[in-house]
């Protein structure tokens, strides 16, 4: 053993070995989320896109009521908490006044695709010029599980207690697919955080979303399909499972839209 | 002198608006205040650069306004009675969140659809919070067409020194009639913003945030008693109120907005007819004049509350009156304006021939 050099964590701790960093452009608050929950992920590969092009200081976020009402806390950019759904009506408010900086809203399914269906597809239709970053687990975490309008069928949560009867509960809302169709929109993509290599990709998108918005092609949106380990009552691994055998069957990843000629 | 025109109230209002360097305007056109929106579509932008955007609802539009008030620009939008309800949600987060901007309620008859003729039903709206959570707006009531022009500017003025939404209460008759105007001359769009303002990080320094949630009841009480506290300075500082003939009164008409102007002309027929009569009319409907009623009140053998409506400010009357002296009510609604005549007739019956 004598004859081992002892390193000392200065001497491994060094750029070059650096595996994981955190960017500036988040904070030092510990996050709220569950243990296995995609948000953090979410959180995280934006943010360092938006350090990455060097945008922090010409950048406004939207966070409406949903679990990630508090994103405020954690991504170091000037930001806005807006009211349940009108996340989109705000970011319209801030980007028609200030179109020269970059306005992202991040939501969730029921915030989006229930009670903002209106200022979400209205906003599209307009064509702001906004990044809306689309959260979608399949229910309403922050109100611990009820049924989303993005739920599957079939789908248990705590008011579709024996699954959700499409019959009297109507069908999930293809909402990405929707928007698609619209002339204002300029860029629909889904992608997942439940894998390195979708973390990946949905880092790519963002990238080509603010992109997309620096040049002022139109509304951009990019859906992260992801888990909710405490709400759909499984584990981290059980839910991320869950995410590759059901949700991504029934909500495809991969681009939607994308700019004509791009 | 400023610029003299002939104007309609809602043509005026945004005529105000533009001079007063507005930035954006987000509304939803509903009867009787459209013109607010066709007026600004003509002739906003091609004037001041401002931004005019007509928005898929009510809701949306007090979202915008929210949205660019927090980015720290002059901001204004108006509607009528069905349209503000639907503002509620929004002007409570953005009292909430502490943000200026104005608003214009042009009232029409209630409840549900009602009609679209001149009422002031939404007094209990504007005035006690309307929306959830203890709040107030600073609450300003037109009763001509040049207040419409000079309380946008004022308006602005007092949402932006207390960081608090206003509103200018005003009706469809107002909001529909021509008077003559003096405008005042064009003020310059705002180059700088408040350190609050969410318009991108400055370098060097901590982000901003614009919330109205605070999870923790400790830091939401401190936040309500700091609201309060705002609340008593505009109580003590803002009140505006005029008085007529209340020298030697020993009666007193009182009313607001159209109420307080139909309410002078019936006093000038009390007094033609002998009776000493005079006139109180708030300006300001939060703050309210309290101290006014109640000194008067000392003086006074009876007032009647004129209002179109069931009777709401009234209650503000005999909360401010405190029982000195006896507060009877008259009041026509349903988009019904009463007449001087009406209102002499009432108080004749009431404190004269003491009828009830």
């Amino acid at each position: 053993m004598s004859d081992i050099e002892m390193l000392e964590m200065d001497d491994v701790c060094i750029k070059e070995n650096e595996m994981y960093y955190k960017p500036s452009t988040l904070t030092d608050t510990p996050m709220h989320y569950c243990p296995g929950c995609g948000h953090g992920t979410a959180h995280k590969v934006l943010m360092e896109v938006v350090e990455e092009m060097g945008i922090e200081n010409d950048i406004i976020g939207v966070a409406p009521v949903g679990c990630s009402v508090f994103a405020y806390h954690y991504m170091n950019v000037d930001m806005q908490q807006a009211a349940h759904g009108r996340a989109c009506a705000v970011a319209t408010g801030i980007k028609r006044c200030y179109p020269e900086r970059f306005v992202f809203t991040y939501q969730g399914d029921g915030d989006l695709a229930a009670i903002g269906t209106a200022e979400t597809i209205h906003a599209a239709n307009r064509g702001e010029n906004i990044l809306v970053v689309f959260i979608n687990n399949g229910i309403y975490g922050m109100t611990s599980g009820q049924m989303a309008p993005t739920t599957l069928p079939g789908m248990v949560s705590t008011t579709s207690p024996f699954g959700r009867d499409v019959a009297t509960m109507g069908h999930p809302l293809k909402i990405s697919e929707l928007l698609a169709q619209l002339p204002g929109v300029a860029y629909v993509t889904r992608q997942s955080v439940h894998e390195a290599n979708n973390v990946k990709r949905t880092k790519k998108a963002f990238a080509k979303a603010l992109e997309y918005q620096k040049r002022g092609l139109g509304f951009c949106l990019v859906e992260i399909v992801t888990n909710c380990p405490s709400n759909w009552k499984m584990t981290p691994l059980q839910s991320n499972k869950f995410v590759t055998d059901k949700m991504i069957p029934f909500y495809p990843l991969g681009d939607i839209k994308v700019p004509e000629g791009k | 002198m400023g610029e003299i025109k002939l104007m309609k109230g809602n043509e005026a209002l945004s005529e105000a608006m533009i001079r007063a360097g507005c930035d954006a305007y987000f509304g939803y056109p509903i009867t009787p205040q459209s013109e607010v929106l066709e007026y600004l579509a003509i002739h906003a932008h091609a004037r001041t650069g401002m931004v005019v955007l007509q928005a898929e609802s009510e809701v949306a539009a007090i979202n915008m306004i929210y949205g660019a008030a927090g980015a720290g620009k002059r901001v204004m939008t108006t509607s009528s009675s069905p349209g503000m309800s639907l503002m509620q949600e929004g002007i409570s987060y953005i009292a909430g969140a502490e943000l200026p901007c104005l608003l214009a309620n042009v009232v029409r008859g209630g409840p549900g659809l009602g009609t679209i003729q001149p009422s002031q039903a939404d007094y209990f709206q504007s005035v006690k919070g309307g929306g959830h959570g203890d709040y107030k707006l600073i609450v300003l009531a037109p009763s001509t067409v040049q207040e419409m022009v000079d309380f946008v500017k004022l308006g602005f003025e007092l949402a932006e020194k207390y960081r608090n939404p206003a509103m200018i209460l005003t009706d469809g008759a107002i909001g529909q009639m021509m008077e003559k105007v003096e405008l005042f001359d064009q003020m310059p769009r705002k180059t700088e913003y408040p350190d609050w303002a969410t318009n991108g990080k400055p370098k060097g320094k901590e982000r901003r945030y614009i919330t109205s949630l605070h999870i923790q009841p400790e830091l939401m009480e401190e936040i309500n008693v700091r609201l309060q506290a705002k609340y008593a300075v505009m109580e003590e500082e803002e009140v505006l109120c005029q008085t007529h003939y209340v020298d030697d009164a020993e009666y007193l008409f009182t009313g607001f907005g159209l109420g307080a102007r139909i309410c002078l002309k019936a006093a000038e027929m009390a007094r033609e007819n002998g009776y000493k009569v005079g006139v109180v009319r708030p300006i300001t409907l939060f703050p309210f004049p309290k101290k006014v009623y109640s000194e008067l009140a000392d003086k006074v053998k009876g007032i009647l509350d004129v209002e179109m409506n069931a009777g709401q400010m009234v209650e503000d009357v005999r909360l401010s009156v405190n029982g000195k002296t006896p507060v009877e009510f008259y009041g026509r609604m349903g988009g019904i304006i009463a007449s001087p005549e009406e209102i002499y007739d009432k108080f004749i019956s009431t404190f004269i021939k003491g009828e009830k």
